[in-house]
């Protein structure tokens, strides 16, 4: 069975080498350039990481409806990711105390216990509805950000007419999608641990809650959260790159 | 001015867009000198290659053939960097959409490249409100565009295109979405900067009212320098103008 975490470990380390190629081929460009002319004029456009972040916020509050729209699918794919492995949690617990009333209670519940097992991982099914879910939300991400790029052209063309490099283009895209996805992720996150918790009380009663481990709790909503902000900057990686390649003239030429 | 350097050189610029069916020669050989401290008019009719000219002039795009100075450096030979640089430092661009920054407030607009240029934020927005206060628009640094008129959004263009004391201020049509009045202070504005910074200003327009403040005016046809007038033989031809309208 091909766990849930490994698809994403396997995204997320395709991600990391994309951006990496990216910064690569931008950083060679400059290096062989400011050895030709010295270092003089490389160092005079600048964009300061603070300012990056002030212009994000302002552009994620002005568009905040839009943003929204964007997080929202995030949000459902990240809940649904912690309330599966937080219900796990919940369930482990409960089958730990090797107590057969509840673990009864786990079989009638509909989990399948192998005889004498005493912990257990979401069940297949589970896994690949979690990883579909999650796939799903990637490619709504990538059709919200790719419009949200279209829409701006060209704000994207003003910009570098005021001397912006494409790297400063990337950078406010990524920010952007890195605090949506911070924010996604952490409500989609705490939202799937509450109905987790709630739908494990309902199911058992308070023993269930007498007997989770918090900490793995804590884990699976740790876990949730990276993988939201991984699949956030996933998706705005693409049209983040098409924003920043695009020339002046193309991007202002865009009938808005 | 004829004794001062040339800051922009134009030399057998050519530029083809290649469409899906044909060919477009929007530009078919421009040569041109730009002195430093002058304020050139290019004129033309609608499609003459005005802005296409202006984008190659700005580092906009690239020529298909031929060759642009600024300095005396050939533009095409810079790389992204040099060329942020030169979009930052060197020119100051005013378009007829205004292209102001929707989300952000004037003063922000106008901070913008000198936060790109490495300036200090409050050096940066100590500039910007003197800015703001010389185009007339000191009290309003607050608004976002869109609660400002098109003359107030094109004054608060000027201020950005101003702000890294740029050596030339190139302008596409700067008065082709404003009324008569409102087109006429900002030309006169224009003029006024010009003046007092020494700034050379490049405009493409097909406003004759720009036509009393250029010391010098390129008319444009077809992709080819039609004729170049100066100052003095200029006066003529404007009064023809009148007569004719
Ligand atoms: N991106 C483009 N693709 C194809 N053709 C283009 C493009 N840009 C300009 N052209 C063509 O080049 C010619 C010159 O266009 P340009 O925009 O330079 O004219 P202009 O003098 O600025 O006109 P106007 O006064 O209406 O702004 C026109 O025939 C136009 O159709
Ligand atoms: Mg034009």
């Amino acid at each position: 069975m091909f766990p849930a975490y490994c698809f994403c470990v396997i995204l997320f380390v395709f991600g990391i080498v994309l951006s990496f190629v990216y910064t690569l081929i931008h950083k060679r460009m400059i290096v062989t350039k400011s050895a030709n002319r010295g270092t003089e004029i490389s160092r005079q456009v600048v964009l300061p990481f603070m300012k990056s972040l002030e212009i994000s916020l302002k552009s994620i509050r002005v568009r905040f409806f839009r943003s929204m729209i964007t997080t929202m699918s995030l949000i459902l794919a990240v809940s649904f990711l912690s309330f599966v492995r937080v219900g796990t949690d919940a369930a482990n617990g409960l089958l730990q105390t090797q107590n057969p009333t509840y673990r009864q209670a786990l079989v009638r519940a509909g989990y399948d216990l192998e005889p004498g097992a005493t912990s257990m991982g979401s069940s297949a099914k589970e896994r690949w509805i979690v990883i579909l879910s999650l796939l799903v939300c990637v490619v709504g991400i990538v059709n919200a950000q790719l419009m949200a790029v279209t829409e701006r052209f060209r704000e994207i063309g003003t910009i570098k007419c005021l001397g912006a490099l494409d790297s400063f283009v990337l950078r406010l895209f990524v920010l952007e999608a890195g605090m949506q996805g911070l924010a996604g992720a952490g409500i989609g996150a705490l939202l799937g641990t509450v109905a987790a918790l709630l739908n494990s009380l309902i199911r058992f009663g308070l023993v269930a809650w007498r007997y989770v481990y918090w900490l793995a709790v804590a884990k699976s909503m740790v876990f949730a959260l990276a993988i939201g902000c991984i699949l956030s900057l996933l998706g705005v990686l693409y049209p983040a790159i098409v924003a920043a390649r695009m020339q002046p003239v193309e991007a202002m030429r865009v009938e808005q | 001015m004829s004794n001062s350097h040339s800051i922009v050189r134009v030399s057998g610029v050519t530029k083809v867009f290649k469409l899906r069916k044909h060919d477009v020669e929007a530009l078919r050989g421009v040569d041109l000198e730009i002195h430093a401290g002058e304020y050139l008019s290019i004129m033309g009719p609608s499609g003459s290659g005005k802005s296409t000219l202006f984008n190659m002039i700005g580092g906009l795009d690239k020529p298909s053939s031929g060759k642009v100075f600024i300095d005396e450096v050939d533009i095409a030979q810079l790389d992204a960097y040099e060329l942020a640089w030169l979009r930052c430092r060197k020119i100051g661009y005013i378009f007829q959409t205004f292209n102001l920054i929707q989300v952000m407030t004037a003063l922000e607009n106008v901070t913008l490249p000198m936060i790109f240029a490495g300036m200090h934020n409050d050096a940066a927005v100590e500039k910007g409100l003197d800015l703001l206060e010389v185009v007339g628009l000191g009290d309003r640094f607050r608004h976002k565009p869109f609660e400002l008129s098109g003359g107030q959004q094109q004054r608060v263009a000027i201020a950005r295109a101003m702000a890294n004391d740029p050596a030339i201020i190139l302008a596409d049509e700067p008065t082709g979405n404003l009324d008569l009045t409102t087109g006429e202070e900002i030309i006169e504005l224009l003029k006024r900067l010009s003046e007092e910074k020494s700034v050379t200003v490049i405009s493409a327009t097909h406003d004759f009212k720009m036509l009393s403040v250029s010391d010098r005016v390129v008319w444009i046809r077809d992709g080819r320098i039609d004729k170049v007038e100066e100052r003095e033989q200029l006066s003529i031809s404007v009064g023809e103008i009148a007569h004719r309208a």
